[in-house]
């Protein structure tokens, strides 16, 4: 049997070298007449590891990394594909700390299996949700949604179940299914790892989704920055049809469901799922208002159960080990596990899949290790860049929806973004609103003038114009669009900004106190 | 938006059943279920500020002002978007919402120019007026941010401009030209702070805009703005009147400063065209004031002769002197006269009842002869009645429309406009057309089928749908048992039903296949409610009467007859040929389609005439004018028709008016006819006079006076002014009074007046005892004939056929931005669409000739010949070759034939065997120096 030797085909990884070191693995192994197979697995999500480089040994799967191409030759020399001592050896996989006290659900096989391998996706635990849901009724199925407190991971939170049993309430002639993918959020990458890494459990999920609610067709919008995505996704699908995955008959159940990739055009306002849903009809994406949600009202105005890739990739686990299990997870009303992912100045960042519950201290500090800088933390920005920044003082709060949101600040998509003290809060908050003016659909006006006003008005505080009218008018501007904007871009825009000038008003030039007011 | 405001409550209503009663700050209101909060707070007398809202439009929700609280609700929903709930309690002026309205008003007014008092929406603009209802006092942004107030301006079009500058995104327009229009010339380009109305990344001018005025009407600000209200500024007062284009009839609002008229905007109350216009009517008027205006009487002895300008007194001293003279020497029936589908129903009653009572024959026509008589002849024979059965709204109800020989977007733009949403909505659509008109397959509108027969073969198409549809089981068959007469009936399932009519068989003689004639069959036998739409491709051929006959047959046999959805419904071509028709513009009949043969009814006539009427019919135009060259007919009396120019065979009907002793025009401009005029009395446009039209779903709308007559005189006052002159009394002080004479004498007017008719806006005939608010639907319970009658249809080839000499087929049909022969648009900015007619060829037909496109190329039929420009298109068929006739110079009419309909001799337009060949001297004008100008109809 030949040695196997992963090197993750992961975005991430490959950004840093993980093909030159895939193909000077093979080479030295053609030198040396080494029979060997290359398995271009997910990443771990270890990203200061990367090119993690994995070899099967007897004993279990044994980590080297990070892997530059000059370091193969000394692996081959120093035995690493028996597991053997290196200076880059991180030991046993299973047994890094990072990952070891981590609880995968969705991403149980990320980083594990060969992505495109049906039978490795099936030999680590694969398809055993839709096995248990082609048993069940339908109801059954959004029952067990529901049951599990799952709610979205996109960022609204929206419990699941209940989108599910509005989508199987509504008779129409067609329901679809759709997958937000659209993954835009600053610091958040979980999305594009599940589907890089794990594609079948999207598929899974989005099949179970379809038999839950009596979708037959379904779509995933895909973020057009995602070409590696697209790539593993469209060779999943392929041969998730050709193994009747997918198809008129799923795995020989007489119902039917395919899924059709769409890429969108770069507009990260198309991630709000009404905007979406007309980026998806071909039109301009710009948001509806609602109601109608697109549970009732959706793609080509049929219900529509629009779910985020992370939200889809959580449901065969539920499904496979029943809804009490995950349930069992989390604190409140915020069940189960999010994966977290760790950016910004951070020393360890990376994927952290762990129960609701966890203090963002434990996340920042245990996890990353604190800042790569090394310089202390100042601020943290949860929930991309629509979150608020909480200051250093604050990372102590559980992650959990209704605990931030009595901070005013969101756990989002699960984005961490760390900030050492360096970092200038006025320019951050600027930032928040040019991101609001650049990303605004246009229709609605507070977002789409205010978002522009808002950048004026941070620089002519930050230039020591006019200060307290300045900073009166931001409140006001901040007021309309959080009161008055369509969707919730231009309505969270304030939440960094307002966040910024209550934590950080000594960036703007103002003395604490002259603030004022809250967020 | 209309300068005189009216409330708009923001959105449509809603369409429930249900009724939901909810308080809006403190007022009860019940509205239908899928009302909008904003609709029902306007119901209760509230206004909640809107800007991105009008109740033309499908909610929207982008202007954020409209926000309003509901309890038990979070934040702030916009009352636009939000529908109401049993029980709910809104609160539209709170502090909070002050504050938020005057927050959004700040961000619209920081990219804006404050150039208020200079711009022409002053005083009329949305933007403005929102700002002073929110308390905007200040804009702290100041006016060095990001804007758009150096963007470009673009006066491409020449009826409005669009000034980005002013431009607040609010999609107004964007909207109304997708919902209302359904053109989708215009979108939003560009995102954030840098959206814009766009029409497609070029200009307005080369975009795909119809220029049909909805989104200049959906602006609420000076950023699309009429040209002459920039010019002239806004308008003082306001005149609800009805447009004299199309047989659409739509309901306009003049708006008028003094006498002038400023602009015109169609009534959203109007129920034909429910606020909306086409390019004609919302901006082609400037003719009525046009230079060419003929604005005093003129009379010569011989056509040779110039012209004498004269009074009034005199004018009509010497018409009615020659008529008299030429009564004596030649007879009574030595004159007659043509009626006018253009001039108003009081005027054409007036010019029948002049001739009938005053030149004492009935030798009266009308136009109608030339387009819509086989409708009169195939509707009456049928159903009972010469009229289509339905209204306008009807096609909001219908599942399947076919049209036939007819090109709604082109020739009746507002009634194809709300097909085409019908459309859009998933209806099916059926055309059978020679050509591939528009609505074959437009953004979002796509016909299930195209059966695109050879041109003159419609009634062996129509045989063939019906054939399937008896055969293959998918008749009605208890209605037309319970409805028609059963033994007509029989007798024609078992004609229909004839092999040689199925589709399989005449596949060879029409060119549709006959899987395409069976699944069209299908598809409308299979409606739940199936509607027909005709225009003049059914009835301007040889066989026009049988074919409007078989499309009744159909109807009949389907069961689409008798209540909204269904019906047979001709797109009638004039303002008012409806109304010329009804009121007894035939030799044969009397005003309601009487025949004159008719005792009772002449005696009732007699009687308030106080005349005695002939009994026998009078002369057809056709007749009048065979009857001019052998020497029996002398002089004729023409209100505003141009026969020398929209009448076939133009050489015919140039000697038959040269033969005459005396040729009375009544016109606004000079045209072709009154080049063989002795007499010229200058008529009004409809902006000059009172009166009414009859659209093409009977609906009686009314006419005012917006300005004075330029001559002086109203048509319909000449012609009592002429009567006068032949010593025959008539006199009205008003045209109401001759509407109350008309209802005296039609039974289907009995209930009409001025007095209902400005209560209800318009009213669709028959009015009268039993019908008091009118007849949207006809034969309803029964027909009006009593059974409907099933006839046989028996195809019968046209005469002219394609030979080696001729071997191609010349249609004939109608573009957007001209109105038949051109006389008032071609006296407007409308030329910029349609500077010239053009020969459409099928590129195969032209490489075979070595044309190319633009070529000029000469046009030859076998009684004559002309030369266009040739546009090389596979809208045609190979064999088929297509003009318009909008231009004089065209001399369309000089290769259409004499050939005409068996029933009611309107010529066959539609199909004339023609050569096409390059013109050998390509430099030369299209339009012979010196040779008299001819058009067609």
């Amino acid at each position: 049997m030949s040695a196997i030797v992963y090197v993750p085909g992961d975005a991430a990884a490959r950004s840093l070298g993980a093909d030159a070191v895939a193909r000077t693995i093979r080479d030295e192994a053609a030198r040396l007449g080494l029979d060997l197979r290359v398995v271009r697995n997910g990443s771990r999500g270890l990203m200061w590891l990367e090119p993690l480089v994995e070899v099967s040994t007897s004993g279990g799967r044994v980590a080297y990394g990070p892997v530059a191409p000059g370091d193969v030759a000394g692996l081959f020399a120093a035995g690493f594909l028996t597991g053997a001592a290196h200076p880059l050896r991180q030991g046993h996989t299973d047994a890094i700390p990072w990952l070891l006290r981590q609880d995968r659900l969705a991403f149980a096989r990320v980083g594990v299996v060969d992505p495109l391998s049906l039978d490795d996706w099936r030999a680590h635990g694969g398809g055993r949700g839709l096995d248990a849901a082609l048993a069940m009724a339908p109801a059954a199925i959004v029952d067990a949604i529901s049951r599990s407190g799952l709610r979205g991971r996109g960022g609204a939170g929206f419990p699941t179940g209940i989108k599910w049993k509005t989508v199987l309430d509504t008779p129409a002639p067609q329901k679809y299914v759709v997958c937000n993918a659209d993954e835009g959020d600053s610091g958040t990458y979980s999305d594009r790892m599940l589907m890089e890494g794990d594609p079948f459990t999207l598929i899974e999920g989005m099949i179970i989704a379809g038999l839950g609610v009596g979708a037959t067709k379904a779509y995933i919008y895909l973020r057009s920055e995602y070409p590696d995505c697209e790539r593993v996704l469209l060779a999943a699908l392929d041969r998730a049809r050709a193994a009747g995955l997918l198809g008129a008959s799923v795995l020989g159940s007489g119902r039917a469901f395919d899924i059709v990739l769409r890429r969108g055009a770069g507009a990260y306002v198309c991630g709000e799922e009404t905007a979406l849903l007309e980026s998806l009809e071909g039109k301009r994406g710009e948001v509806r208002f609602r109601p109608p949600v697109p549970a009732q009202v959706g793609l080509f105005g049929m219900p529509t159960a629009l779910n985020n890739v992370v939200t889809l990739g959580s449901v065969p686990a539920i499904l496979a080990d029943g809804p009490d299990a995950y349930a069992a997870r989390g604190v409140g009303r915020s069940r189960g596990t999010l994966a977290f992912q760790l950016g910004g100045n951070i020393r360890h960042g990376g994927l952290v899949e762990v129960p609701f519950g966890v203090s963002l201290a434990t996340l920042v500090n245990d996890y990353g290790g604190g800042t790569a800088s090394g310089r202390p933390i100042r601020a943290v920005q949860v929930g991309g860049p629509l979150g608020a920044f909480l200051p250093a003082s604050a990372l102590d709060i559980p992650l959990d929806y209704e605990t931030f949101a009595a901070r005013g600040a969101i756990v989002g998509h699960g984005g961490i973004v760390v900030f050492d003290d360096t970092v200038d809060m006025a320019k951050m908050a600027r930032y928040a609103m040019e991101f609001c003016a650049i990303e605004s659909c246009g229709k609605c006006t507070p977002c789409r003038i205010g978002s522009t006003r808002g950048v004026e008005v941070i620089d002519r505080i930050r230039n020591g114009e006019r200060r307290p009218q300045n900073v009166a008018l931001l409140r006001d501007l901040c007021d309309t669009m959080t009161g008055a904007s369509l969707c919730a871009l231009g309505g969270m825009t304030a939440w960094p900004v307002l966040s910024a000038l209550e934590h950080f008003p000594e960036d703007f030039g103002l003395r604490p106190a002259a603030a004022g007011g809250g967020s | 938006m209309y300068s005189v405001k009216e409330q708009d409550a923001g959105t449509p209503e809603g369409t429930g059943t249900a009724l939901v009663t909810l308080d809006v700050d403190g007022r009860m209101v019940i509205v239908p279920e899928g009302t909008s909060v904003m609709h029902a707070a306007s119901k209760a007398g509230v206004q909640v500020p809107k800007l991105c809202a009008t109740e033309t439009l499908g909610a929207f929700g982008s202007c954020r002002l409209c926000i309003v609280e509901i309890e038990g609700r979070r934040g702030f929903p916009s009352s636009c978007t939000t529908l109401v709930q049993e029980g709910m309690k809104v609160h539209t002026q709170t502090p909070k919402l002050a504050e938020l309205r005057r927050g959004v008003m700040e961000l619209y007014i920081s990219d804006h120019p404050l150039d208020c008092l200079t711009c022409p929406s002053n005083g009329n603009c949305e933007l403005q007026e929102m700002a002073g209802v929110v308390g905007l006092r200040d804009v702290r942004y100041g006016l060095k941010g990001s804007n758009h107030l150096e963007a470009a301006k673009d006066e491409s079009n020449p009826y409005f401009t669009f000034d980005p500058s002013k431009c607040i995104v609010c999609s107004r327009c964007v909207r109304a030209c997708e919902e209302i229009q359904g053109t989708f010339a215009l979108t939003v380009e560009g995102r954030g702070f840098d959206s814009r109305i766009s029409a497609g990344g070029t200009d307005f001018m080369s975009s795909e805009c119809v220029s049909c005025g909805a989104c200049v009407q959906a602006c609420p600000t000076a950023t699309l703005m009429e040209k002459t209200i920039i010019e002239n500024g806004q308008p003082d007062h306001v005149v609800k009147t009805t447009c004299a284009y199309c047989g659409v009839g739509c309901s306009f609002r003049a708006e008028v400063k003094g006498n002038e008229v400023v602009r015109m905007v169609p009534d959203k109350t109007g129920l034909a065209n429910e606020g909306h216009s086409c390019v004609k009517g919302r901006f082609a008027w400037g003719y009525a004031t046009h230079k060419d205006r003929v604005t005093t009487p003129m009379i010569r002895k011989s056509p040779d002769d110039a012209w004498q300008i004269v009074g009034w007194a005199e004018a009509l001293r010497y018409a009615a002197s020659e008529i008299q003279r030429i009564q004596e020497k030649h007879g009574r029936a030595a004159v007659g006269g043509i009626t006018s589908s253009r001039c108003t129903n009081e005027e054409t009653w007036l010019v029948q009842k002049l001739i009938r009572a005053g030149f004492g024959n009935n030798n009266v026509d009308t136009c109608a002869r030339v387009c819509h008589s086989p409708t009169g002849y195939g509707l009456k024979a049928t159903l009972g009645e010469s009229a289509g059965t339905q209204d306008f709204e009807s096609v909001d109800h219908s599942d399947v429309i076919v049209v036939i020989g007819a090109n709604p977007t082109q020739g009746h733009p507002v009634f194809g406009s709300r097909l085409k949403r019908r459309v859009r909505e998933g209806a099916k659509l059926i055309v059978i057309d020679p050509r591939a008109i528009d609505i074959v397959r437009q953004p979002h509108v796509e016909a299930s089928y195209h059966l695109q027969l050879r041109p003159g073969t419609n009634v062996a198409v129509a045989n063939a749908l019906a054939h399937v549809i008896v055969t293959e089981g998918l008749a009605d068959d208890a209605f037309a048992r319970a409805r028609c007469d059963v033994a007509e009936y029989d007798t024609w399932r078992a004609f229909v039903s004839e092999p040689r009519n199925s589709p399989e068989a005449t596949e060879a003689i029409t060119g549709v296949p006959a899987a395409s004639v069976r699944g069209a069959a299908r598809v409308y036998a299979g409606a739940r409610n199936g509607a027909i739409y005709y225009g003049l491709g059914v009835t301007e051929h040889s066989q026009g009467s049988t074919m409007v006959i078989a499309i009744a047959n159909l109807a009949m046999c389907t069961g689409n007859i008798g209540r909204t959805g269904v019906g047979v419904n001709p797109l009638r071509g004039q303002n008012n040929v409806q109304g010329a028709c009804d009121m007894g513009s035939f030799p044969h009949e009397l005003p309601g389609y009487r025949h004159v043969s008719d005792v009772g009814v002449r005696a009732s006539f007699e009687s308030v005439w106080h005349t005695i009427l002939d009994p026998e019919p009078g002369l057809r135009l056709p007749n009048m004018l065979d009857a001019a060259l052998e020497g029996s007919f002398r002089a004729i009396y023409i209100q505003g028709e141009d026969i020398a120019q929209s009448d076939p065979d133009l050489h015919h009907v140039e000697a038959a008016l040269r033969a005459m002793e005396c040729v009375i025009v009544q016109d606004i401009f000079l045209n072709e006819t009154s080049k063989f005029a002795h007499v010229f009395l200058p008529g009004a446009t409809f902006l000059e006079k009172d009166g009414t039209f009859t659209n093409a779903e009977r609906r009686i709308g009314r006419v005012r006076k917006v300005m004075p007559s330029l001559s002086g005189m109203a048509d319909w006052e000449i012609t009592c002014a002429l009567a006068r002159e032949l010593g025959y009394p008539m006199h009205y002080d008003h045209p109401s009074q001759i509407m109350d004479e008309i209802a005296s004498l039609m039974p289907t007017f009995t209930g009409v007046s001025y007095a209902k008719l400005d209560e209800m806006g318009s009213i669709q005939w028959p009015c009268n005892d039993e019908t008091p608010e009118g007849t949207p639907i006809m034969h309803v319970e029964a027909f009006v004939r009593g059974k409907g009658r099933f006839m046989i249809t028996e195809f019968v080839a046209t005469e002219e056929r394609v030979t080696p000499m001729y071997p191609l087929l010349l249609t004939t049909g109608r573009i957007l931005s001209q109105y038949n022969v051109g006389a008032q648009t071609r006296r407007t900015e409308n030329v910029r669409w349609h500077p010239e007619d053009v020969l459409e060829i099928h590129p195969h037909d032209a490489e075979e000739r070595g044309i190319n496109q633009g070529d000029q190329v000469a046009l030859k039929s076998r009684v004559g010949e002309t030369r266009l420009r040739a546009e090389l298109t596979e809208r045609v068929q190979p064999g088929v070759v297509y003009t318009t006739f909008h231009h004089p110079v065209t001399r369309a009419n000089v290769v259409t034939t004499d050939l005409s309909d068996w029933a009611t001799n309107c010529p066959e337009y539609k199909v004339t065997a023609v050569q096409v060949r390059r013109a050998p001297n390509q430099d030369a004008a299209l339009a012979p120096a010196g040779a008299p100008e001819i058009g067609g109809k």
